[in-house]
């Protein structure tokens, strides 16, 4: 396959680089901190902390959820690559407030190694750490083994629901509380068509023959429920939420969501807009109220081809949460 | 020493990546690598008077701080595990060779809560750790020769193992004859060592 024509410099710099691009996106509302860090500045004394973070390459998040009543701080890794600990403690650092700080990421062996080491780093330092891991992704492991369970799309309603609760949490506990309620509300899954590439090799994550797609394929090639053929977004659409349905999450009539249909990278927005309509109806049929709808490319792996669909059920907790306005590179809500 | 090892990885940064793209997503060679520049570049800031403990130490700082991901934590680990089990050696000979292994492979099962049989470079190390006992009364070129050639069985065994932890571990069966790219990065570190105290 030949190397496809990004539009990059070297390709070892990529992670560092669109950092610095980061930092002038945002504008001087955040700034790069330590080796690897985006941080919000000004953060009000006393806040409640929240750190997001994990490997680059994936943008617009982790580090994209920086922003006003989203993340305070993202610790960034190089691409694919969960930060390492000493990033993590910088990141950590910057965001304490006095009140403790939440690290919130997605359950990947690396993440969790590297967070964990962060977080032992900054306990000794005497700032309060507590960890939420993000474990959506249905497909990846059984539900009575969610802790092995991937970190998908649903991290951006996940962040979003946190960041609201961290500017009127009064300690750490609270967030933590209502952070893994809003985690334990959220269920996806997503199918892949085509994978992404290594800017520094050029090579694709994983393969997949031609007239296939992978149901419930990870971000990362990670094996999912089936390879099935190729099919109609209408055909799709209902395995993907029965997938959903079929887990131990009850969504019914009444319930309303947050549905996020997410594209992995080089899935067009007519093609998501096309599934979101069929997905709407169908969730129309058995009465769940979609209270709002994101759609667009969130959560990617490159030029990888492919889309999910979460939902995160709302209480009226979460749903005051969901409605407080927000803005970040990656998701702004008036 | 561990200088030639950083040239090592670095070298077969093609190899270890494409080890990894069969289980994992095919960058394994490129986090190695990005922890072995961080090693050179440490090391030659230290002066002649190192002590040994001092230098596996500086050589895991550098990789757990540059490399990210699992195999920062886990190869950092090796060395900086490795060199609490020997401290103020003022000699590498068999004995602490094999005290420095286990120190190693400790720190790594501990961290990243690892078994043999996960399929993970456990596999390579734990084995070769054993060896290093046994082969203790060896003289150091004799037992790191032992040492190697038992990481590249554990490398081979790991072909026959179904991995079930890290990012592979969804892939269940289709792990099957594949060696673990992290037993293949121990397998060239350990030929390495052996190589050079041979004076290879």
């Amino acid at each position: 396959m030949p190397l496809l024509k990004k539009i990059i410099n070297d390709p070892n710099a990529c992670a560092a680089e669109l950092l610095e691009g980061l930092v002038e996106a945002y504008n001087g509302a955040a700034r790069l901190e330590g080796r690897g860090s985006i941080v919000m500045n000004n953060l009000p004394a006393g806040k409640v902390g929240l750190l997001v973070g994990g490997g680059s390459g994936h943008e617009p998040i982790y580090h994209g959820l920086v922003g006003r009543n989203l993340a305070d701080g993202a610790a960034c890794g190089d691409i694919f690559a969960a930060p390492p600990p000493d990033i993590v403690l910088e990141g950590a650092q910057a965001v304490n407030q006095g009140n403790g700080v939440l690290f919130l990421y997605g359950n990947y062996a690396g993440d969790v190694l590297n967070f964990d080491l962060g977080a032992e780093f900054a306990r000794d330092m005497g700032i309060e750490v507590e960890t939420v891991l993000i474990w959506d992704d249905v497909p990846s492991a059984p539900p009575d083994k969610k802790h092995n369970r991937r970190g998908i799309a649903g991290l951006v309603p996940i962040v979003k629901l946190a960041g609201a609760a961290s500017t009127k949490a009064a300690n750490l506990g609270e967030l933590v509380r209502i952070t893994t309620k809003a985690r334990d509300n959220t269920r996806s899954v997503g199918v892949s068509s085509a994978p992404g590439s290594i800017p520094a090799t050029g090579k694709p994550t994983f393969e997949l023959p031609d007239d296939v797609i992978g149901l419930g394929m990870g971000i990362h090639g990670e094996k999912g429920v089936a390879l099935i053929p190729h099919q109609t977004a209408d055909e799709l659409a209902p395995k993907l939420l029965d997938i959903i349905f079929g887990d131990d999450l009850e969504f019914k009539s009444g319930d309303e969501v947050v549905l996020l249909v997410n594209s992995l990278g080089s899935t067009t927005m007519m093609e998501l807009l096309i599934v979101l309509r069929k997905v709407k109806a169908l969730l129309n049929e058995r009465g769940i109220k979609v209270h709002d709808t994101l759609v667009g490319p969130y959560v990617t792996c490159q030029e990888m081809a492919g889309m999910s669909i979460s939902l995160t059920k709302l209480d009226a907790e979460l749903k005051e949460l969901w409605d407080m306005p927000c803005s970040s590179v990656c998701y702004t809500k008036m | 020493m561990v200088l030639r090892v950083a040239d090592a990885i670095i070298a077969a940064e093609d190899y270890l990546s494409e080890a990894d793209r069969n289980l994992g997503d095919g960058d394994h060679g490129i986090g190695m690598k990005r922890g072995m520049l961080a090693v050179k570049e440490k090391l030659a800031a230290l002066d002649g008077a190192t002590p040994i403990d001092k230098i596996f130490q500086t050589a895991g700082m550098a990789m757990m701080s540059s490399m990210g991901g699992a195999s920062g934590v886990i190869f950092g680990s090796f060395y900086l595990g490795g060199a609490k089990a020997v401290p103020g050696i003022e000699t590498l000979d068999a004995t602490s060779f094999a005290a420095f292994l286990q120190g190693a492979c400790d720190a790594i099962m501990t961290r990243g809560k690892a078994q043999p049989g996960d399929k993970t470079m456990v596999d390579a190390l734990h084995p070769a750790a054993a060896a290093a006992q046994t082969a203790a009364i060896h003289s150091l070129a004799d037992a790191a020769e032992i040492i190697a050639t038992a990481a590249e069985g554990g490398r081979e065994a790991s072909k026959e193992m179904i991995a079930t932890l890290g990012r592979a571990k969804t892939l269940g069966e289709a792990t099957l004859g594949h060696p673990d790219a992290g037993a293949c990065s121990i397998a060239i570190i350990l030929r390495t060592m052996a190589d050079y105290i041979a004076g290879k």
